[in-house]
């Protein structure tokens, strides 16, 4: 039995910056996880489709735009909608030490900001991946 | 067993566990696809192949969204590749099949090829069974971006598109054996490009040749050469027809009972291959393998004398 981890990267929103995302994606690939990778301007609705379909481990969210308050909450309600409660969610991008706490509290796993450093990322999706 | 029930029955998330399992070949694999072998066969399995950046994704978009308006269910698997040194894979064919979300009728599955070299992942054709038996009427599969050996889908599909693009070659090139000889229906996309109509001449010339091989008499299939702009759908209803006149001809000649049977075959080996090599490997062991390894490596003995020792033990 060979099980691979998987994971969604997407962006969800309206920002067009998706360079970050794609280096995590790169990051992760090297990490030996299978990733897929949704693009930009994805609705909460489409990433929590795209992770039900592809029956990932985790998704990524990487969110610059500042709307992480509004997008965090929907994906993660609607992947709990979808008996995907197993699924760790992660956050990459600009997020403000004052909304850190809040973004726990709803469940997110791991967040990102600019600077961190990517292997050191991959080995923790890794770590929090395999827990369970 | 219960994914399989729940799977066919319509209910999605069972239906990507199911995937999972097959593709992991955990626990109740084998006795999941024993139990939906009989609920196969409905799907036209159509492939859909080409070089990278030819356009497969964007062409598969459209084409599902064209089938979606006939009121025809799609099951997509995307297959990318996997890195040889890490294992690990970017499956990025959703990026180009946006479009799609939110539709009941389609389901989309990325796979990595883990390992295999052509142009699908050992797995896929099981993940095809599985989607043919919950009931998509059409499963498209599209390979990882294909070179000239990658012929797999072939023996997968009972319908093969392979798609070219302009500037991706000469006529040489066109004459070479491999994909081109698959083709069912051959596409040339981004045809409002420079080079598309000489790219589809060259086409013409080769499959023309192909053809004539097979015989002059009317009941040989002719690939046809069509010319879209997936970007903006143009000409992919006139691939679609073309895929569904496929599949009358093949209905019709008694070539689908004949392609059946040929993949039957070759799945029946390759499984066979794999599970006598299996089964021989766990008798055998890693460690008399490494040293076999280490004496071929040191020019002692040669491949074939040490195979012959192993398969004597």
């Amino acid at each position: 039995m060979s099980e691979r981890l998987r994971i969604l990267i997407a962006k969800p929103g309206l920002d067009g910056h998706d360079r970050g995302a794609k280096v995590i994606a790169r990051a992760l690939r090297d990490a030996g996880m299978e990733v897929i990778y949704t693009g930009l301007r994805q609705t909460p609705e489409m990433i929590v489709e795209s992770a039900l379909q592809e029956d990932v481990d985790g998704v990524g969210l990487s969110i610059l735009s500042g709307a992480h308050m509004t997008l965090v909450p929907r994906v993660i309600e609607g992947l709990r909608e979808a008996g995907l409660d197993h699924v760790k969610v992660f956050i990459g991008g600009i997020i403000p030490d004052e909304d850190v706490p809040a973004l726990k509290g709803l469940g997110v796993a791991g967040i990102f900001g600019p600077g961190a450093n990517t292997q050191e990322i991959a080995g923790f999706i890794r770590q929090q991946l395999t827990e369970g | 067993m219960e994914l399989v029930t729940k799977a066919l029955a319509g209910h999605r998330y069972a239906l990507a566990r199911l995937i999972s399992c097959i593709e992991d070949d955990g626990t109740d694999a084998r006795a999941s696809l024993a139990a939906l072998y009989p609920h196969t066969g409905q799907a036209h399995v159509v492939g859909v192949t080409g070089a990278p950046g030819t356009g497969k994704s964007t062409l598969v978009n459209e084409l599902t969204k064209v089938l979606r308006a006939q009121g025809t269910t799609v099951g997509v698997v995307a297959v990318d590749p996997s890195s040889p040194f890490t294992g690990g894979a970017l499956l990025g064919d959703r990026v180009r099949m946006r479009d799609l979300a939110g539709d009941p009728g389609v389901f989309i599955r990325s796979m990595a090829t883990r390992g295999s070299l052509g142009g699908l992942a050992r797995a896929t054709s099981d993940v095809v069974k599985v989607l043919d038996a919950a009931g998509f009427a059409v499963v498209l599969v599209e390979t990882v971006g294909a070179g000239q050996a990658e012929v797999d889908i072939a023996r997968t599909a009972h319908t093969t598109v392979v798609v070219e693009a302009p500037g991706m070659g000469d006529e040489v090139q066109a004459l070479k054996a491999g994909l081109l000889e698959i083709a069912d229906v051959l596409v040339v996309n981004k045809a409002d490009r420079p080079g598309a109509a000489q790219a589809a001449r060259v086409l013409e010339m080769v499959i023309h040749r192909n053809a004539f091989r097979g015989g002059t008499d009317d009941n040989v299939w002719r690939p046809p050469i069509l010319k879209t702009i997936a970007l903006d759908g143009s000409g992919v209803p006139e691939v679609l027809e073309a895929v569904a006149a496929h599949r009358e001809y093949l209905q019709a000649s008694g070539t689908w009972a004949e392609r059946e049977r040929a993949r039957v075959e070759t799945e029946l080996r390759n499984v066979l291959q794999q599970e006598l090599l299996d089964r021989l490997m766990a008798r055998v062991g890693e460690e008399q393998v490494r040293a076999w390894v280490e004496r071929i490596a040191a020019r002692e003995v040669d491949v074939y004398t040490a195979v012959q020792a192993i398969l004597g033990m």
